[in-house]
């Protein structure tokens, strides 16, 4: 049965303040079903507060035959990353 | 049914009879662990399972307490033969195919709704503690029941088919669920229980709105000889006990 049915991705908000993040997948025959099979497969231990679920098919991904093109360039310019930065003690979290 | 049952022991039954309903629906739901038609449902129905076996235990604990004769809820669960168990009639059907055991769920969902709402105001505070707990769970159960009803009776020609055959096959036990007896009568008039005349007639509606969601005709009304809670029971439970019970029947006193 499951076969037939279209895959959702799942986003599960694990508490407020805090991003949707993506935790896995489910088959489900529509939207509102996915959301129940996404409650009864992925929060049963408390693990969020709220759902998203979006179908497989509608996410655009990058093509990995492209990862150099899109990913190497950036690896030569640590400039990039703010660690040249003295931070004073009295900042505990940056 | 001795006529003259005293208001305690009335109490105890009382919740004797929703204890056993939702552990025997819980033991029910569980054979279907490793055999549902997908992964996501078998979950589904397991999350059903342990939400009912969950409120039998708080439920069994405090019939127990009531009963006052050192019966903890484990006691009660292993060590009852079944004339002694008080749940409904219907809890105890067979699973038969996934669509059999949604309309079997969708008929005690939407009376439990109806009974842990009204018990909710009880002036037991702890039997109401327990319903307002039950309730949370019972809304999601309704609403997986009800979705799976109206998926199945508005589908195929051949789901709508065999869910209006269960529908035929499990409306007789519906006339146990607001049928009143001495006990239902002496908690309601002790507050302590909703009067069941008056839930029928909304469970009655709520059903009818569900039943043209999913396109299913409503089966006509049936004389009521099912007597489950008064511990008279069809040749099912019997074989649920011997599995539910196997464990503590055959090494007494066991823990682990």
């Amino acid at each position: 049965m499951s076969n037939d049915w279209p895959l959702f991705e799942v986003f599960i908000r694990s508490r407020s303040g805090l991003e949707h993040k993506h935790v896995g997948s489910v088959h489900a025959a529509d939207a509102p079903m996915a959301i129940e099979h996404a409650r009864d497969v992925y929060t049963r231990r408390q693990e969020g507060i709220s759902i998203w679920v979006v179908r497989s098919a509608d996410i655009v991904a990058s093509d990995p035959e492209e990862a150099d093109a899109l990913f190497e360039p950036a690896r030569d310019k640590v400039y990039r990353h703010p660690t040249f930065y003295e931070i004073p003690e009295e900042v505990k979290n940056l | 049914m001795n006529a003259a049952v005293a208001t305690g022991e009335a109490h105890g039954r009382y919740v004797l009879r929703l204890a056993d309903t939702a552990l025997v629906l819980g033991q029910r739901l569980g054979e279907w662990v490793g055999h549902a038609p997908a992964l996501e449902e078998d979950m589904a129905l397991a999350n059903l399972s342990l939400d009912l076996i969950g409120q039998a235990r708080l439920l069994l604990a405090y019939a127990g307490e009531l009963e006052g004769q050192g019966r903890d809820e484990d006691a009660l669960a292993f060590l009852r033969d079944a004339p002694e168990f008080m749940n409904l009639t219907l809890a105890e059907q067979p699973n038969g195919d996934f669509g059999h055991t949604i309309v079997r769920q969708w008929l005690i969902d939407s009376w439990q709704l109806e009974i842990y709402q009204g018990l909710a105001a009880s002036t037991d505070t702890r039997l109401a503690a327990i319903a307002a707990k039950a309730l949370k769970e019972t809304r999601y159960h309704y609403r997986f029941s009800r979705g799976w009803l109206v998926r199945l009776g508005d589908g195929t020609a051949e789901s709508q088919r065999r869910v209006q055959r269960s529908l035929d096959e499990l409306w007789r036990f519906t006339a146990e669920l607001f049928a009143p007896d001495e006990i239902d009568e002496r908690m309601s008039a002790a507050g302590i229980a909703p009067a069941l005349p008056q839930l029928a007639g909304q469970w009655s509606t709520h059903t009818d709105q569900d039943l043209a969601a999913a396109t299913l005709g409503r089966p006509p009304a049936q004389a009521y000889p099912w007597h489950g809670k008064r511990g008279v029971h069809t040749e099912y439970l019997g074989h649920l006990l011997s599995e539910l019970q196997h464990l503590q029947r055959t090494y007494p006193g066991a823990r682990w």
